[in-house]
């Protein structure tokens, strides 16, 4: 196997595991060793202009398009023949929603980007990861963009099968996976290495906030109540009822997580 | 009944002398780091102002503390959770820095690296953010100190509401107090339920509220959540941070801070028992004006057996059921009833309680023009309107602050008949539904205050809570993050920020 190595290989072979070993070890790491550096970042407290418009923008966008990723390539493909939905059906719903959600978020991340290298505030806050991070996902929009350009050349849904085979095979250990993209036009690759290499950098940088944001909504909205109590104590505080019959007037016991 | 122990606050406006001293010492000991230089956990307010952040106490601008649904639900101003978390990428009541005001220092530097020029060299200022000059400072912690700035802009002040104010405006009928304002560790805080990590907590032991740092994302909804503005966004680190009531001292019983250094001795901690259970019902009372009452129906007389026993079972310590009954909180708030909730239509319940000035009284009284009510002058002649201060207190409600003047007011007419006269005047305690013995009580209290009567703080109990064994060797308080220095040093998961930059002169 190592005799016929390729770019190829390595890129959409050997890299897909490599992203997701540091994605998965170094995202426990920080969150194990470094919790007080795992937050969203945010710089609206400094400057408002630009922020919310820019950010839900991207935001909404990019979620969008996150999600259509991971349920267009990692739907098995006989999930789809099963439902008898047609590989061109689903090109067209990739094309048409991913389009729209990408044009928003690319619009959202120029404002970003915008904003974070002409603002003063914004500028002399912003690490080199920051800034980086940030002109990568750009760059990644633009790119992802631009393969709709050459997708609707095709509107068959051969192609975009390759890819649904490919990231599956990723998934099964399959080392011939790499086979699937090997011989799609450059700008298709160019946008899976981006995406590996965001990957990558993801533990490193702010985007380890998209984790607790997922996460935000189960975490408050499976919270009885609103209120948060801790205790410190190592035995659990007496839970005892009725030790005082007086005291018992009219008032409902409430639950509370904390205790 | 499910009792709870919380460190309270009093504070005496009545003898504040707006020296500052509280914020200097709070600010050296706890927001002298990248990120809070704006924030002051504890400030002081000339009052009417519009204080910092400024119109902090206008919520139907800045949508914090609590409502009642029309439904009759309590939910965060701000919006339900659904709500909440729609607001996650931009938050639309979140204030920019701006609204507090953008740090500065002065270029002291200059001051002696100047080269030889004509003018003699200045430190001008820079902005702490960008490094970048300022050329004219627009706002500061305390701008409004000692009603600074024009009348027009300082009556925004929200506490105007339903007051004739223009009057107030010229200079024969001015008048002026100072607010010093800390977090309220509040009974319903609306931070700790705005936090979709449910990083903010109430500690369960003394009822600190605490934002936990290593669980805190930055979603800042905590910020805009608390009415009165008292949580800060550090910049710097991208966390939360807010007042701590000084747990670790509180925790070995001294005071916090802020209340050990006050020269005036305005500031009071105690421990009040309060039921767990009426809290919900308390904070969604129907009319504003009941919130006051409300919350004083949540807090528990330490004296009744009933309370004690039930305190025992439900894991109160001994010491701090003591406490309790000695407590110059719970003296003020209930017994005498001379201090109130900063503004309890906010609906947190709040813990920190204020006991309003008195202030001369009007010129005319003076010349004996306008009568006093058998030797005590009328509090509504005092300068500074009862409706401004029931605005502030009670949610607008006149009664309970009128009450509390005028006991204020007999205290100082019986200690001065007593002392001066020497003559004990029972009278004048009856009048204002007190005892002589009680007025002496209140004296030696909220007069003399010596620092063993302000200050009743039961230290915790360590035993309970963790292991001594465990700590040995341990890095004792830290930035958090463990012994971890935490991210001004710069790691693998968070780069070092570039240094700033002073600003040179152009040649």
């Amino acid at each position: 196997m190592f005799a016929n190595f390729s770019l190829d290989f390595f890129i959409f072979g050997i890299m897909p595991y490599i992203a997701l070993t540091v994605l998965i070890v170094g995202s426990i790491a920080r969150y194990e060793r470094d919790p007080f550096t795992w937050k969203s970042s945010s710089s609206q407290l400094l400057r408002r202009k630009q922020l919310v418009v820019g950010s839900v923008f991207f935001h909404v966008g990019i979620i969008t398009v996150f999600f259509g990723h991971l349920v267009g390539l990692f739907t098995p493909v006989w999930i789809l023949d099963a439902l008898g939905i047609p590989y061109a059906l689903k090109q067209w719903m990739a094309v048409l929603i991913g389009g729209i959600a990408g044009i928003v978020a690319l619009i959202g991340a120029t404002m970003l980007i915008h904003r974070r290298l002409t603002d003063a505030r914004i500028r002399a806050t912003s690490s080199f990861a920051d800034i980086g991070i940030m002109v990568l996902i750009w760059l990644q929009l633009f790119i992802g963009l631009g393969t709709i350009t050459l997708t609707v050349q095709h509107m068959d849904g051969v192609e975009m099968v390759h890819f649904m085979n490919w990231s599956q095979s990723v998934i099964l250990l399959n080392l011939n996976a790499w086979l699937d993209v090997a011989n799609v036009h450059w700008l298709y690759k160019a946008h899976i290495f981006l995406g590996l290499l965001i990957t990558i950098l993801f533990p490193f940088t702010r985007l380890v906030h998209m984790i607790s944001g997922f996460a935000a909504p189960f975490r408050y909205l499976f919270r009885p109540g609103f209120q948060l109590v801790r205790s410190r104590r190592q035995d659990p505080l007496p839970r005892a009822r009725n030790v005082v019959p007086a005291a018992n007037r009219a008032v409902k016991p409430v639950a509370n997580p904390a205790e | 009944m499910r009792i709870r122990a919380q460190i309270g606050m009093v504070l005496n406006l009545d003898k504040c002398i707006g020296c500052h001293t509280c914020s200097v010492t709070c600010k050296n000991v706890w927001t002298s780091r990248d990120g809070v230089e704006y924030a002051w956990f504890n400030n002081v307010e000339t009052k009417p102002g519009t204080g910092y952040p400024t119109d902090w106490e206008n919520q139907a601008r800045w949508n914090g503390g609590w409502e009642r649904t029309k439904a009759g639900k309590l939910q965060p101003k701000q919006g339900s959770k659904w709500r909440i978390l729609a607001n996650i990428f931009a938050n639309p009541d979140l204030p920019e820095i701006d609204d507090y005001y953008e740090p500065f220092d002065f270029d002291h530097d200059h001051l002696k690296s100047a080269p030889e020029m004509e003018a003699f060299p200045t430190a001008r200022p820079y902005s702490k953010i960008t490094g970048e000059r300022i050329e004219k400072i627009e706002k500061g912690p305390n701008w409004e100190e000692i009603l600074g700035g024009e009348f027009a802009k300082r009556s925004g002040d929200y506490n105007f509401e339903g007051i004739e104010k223009q009057i107030y405006g010229e200079y024969e009928n001015t008048f002026m107090m100072y607010l010093p304002r800390l977090c309220e560790h509040c009974l319903n805080p609306t931070c700790a339920a705005s936090c979709p990590s449910g990083a903010i907590y109430k500690r369960e032991e003394d009822g600190i509220v605490l934002i936990d740092q290593e669980k805190c994302r930055g979603w800042r909804m905590c910020v805009s959540g608390c009415p009165y503005k008292k949580v800060y966004y550090n910049w710097s680190t991208g966390k939360s941070e807010k007042c701590t009531l000084c747990y670790p001292r509180i925790e070995s019983g001294n005071p916090t801070v802020c209340s050990e250094t006050c020269v005036g001795r305005i500031r009071y901690l105690g421990v009040m028992l309060y039921d767990a259970d009426k809290i919900e019902s308390a904070a969604n009372a129907y009319d504003e004006k009941d919130l006051y009452d409300a919350q004083l129906g949540v807090f528990l007389d330490p004296n009744d057996p009933v309370v004690i026993e039930t305190a025992r079972a439900d894991g109160v310590p001994e010491d701090w059921i003591k406490a309790a009954q000695e407590s110059p909180i719970w003296k003020m708030a209930m017994e005498w009833k001379v201090a109130f909730p900063l503004h309890p239509e906010y609906r947190t319940l709040p813990m920190v309680w204020y006991i309003p000035p008195l202030s001369p009284i009007q010129n005319a009284a003076e010349a004996g023009a306008i009568g006093t009510d058998a030797g005590m002058p009328d509090v509504k002649k005092l300068r500074i309107p009862v409706k401004y201060l029931a605005n502030m207190l009670t949610a607008g409600d006149e009664a309970p602050v009128v009450n509390a003047l005028e006991r204020m007011l007999a205290m100082r007419s019986y200690m001065r008949s007593k002392t001066v006269e020497g003559v004990v005047d029972e009278g004048i305690a009856a009048r204002v539904g007190l005892s002589g013995r009680v007025i002496e009580d209140m004296y030696k209290i909220m007069a003399l205050a010596d620092y063993e009567d302000r200050f009743v703080i039961p230290t915790t109990h360590r035993e309970q809570v963790e292991e001594a064994y465990d700590l040995k060797g341990g890095c004792g308080f830290t930035d958090s993050n463990g012994c971890s220095t935490g991210i001004s040093k710069g790691s693998l998961f968070g780069g070092s920020k570039k240094p700033l930059k002073m600003p040179s002169e152009v040649q």
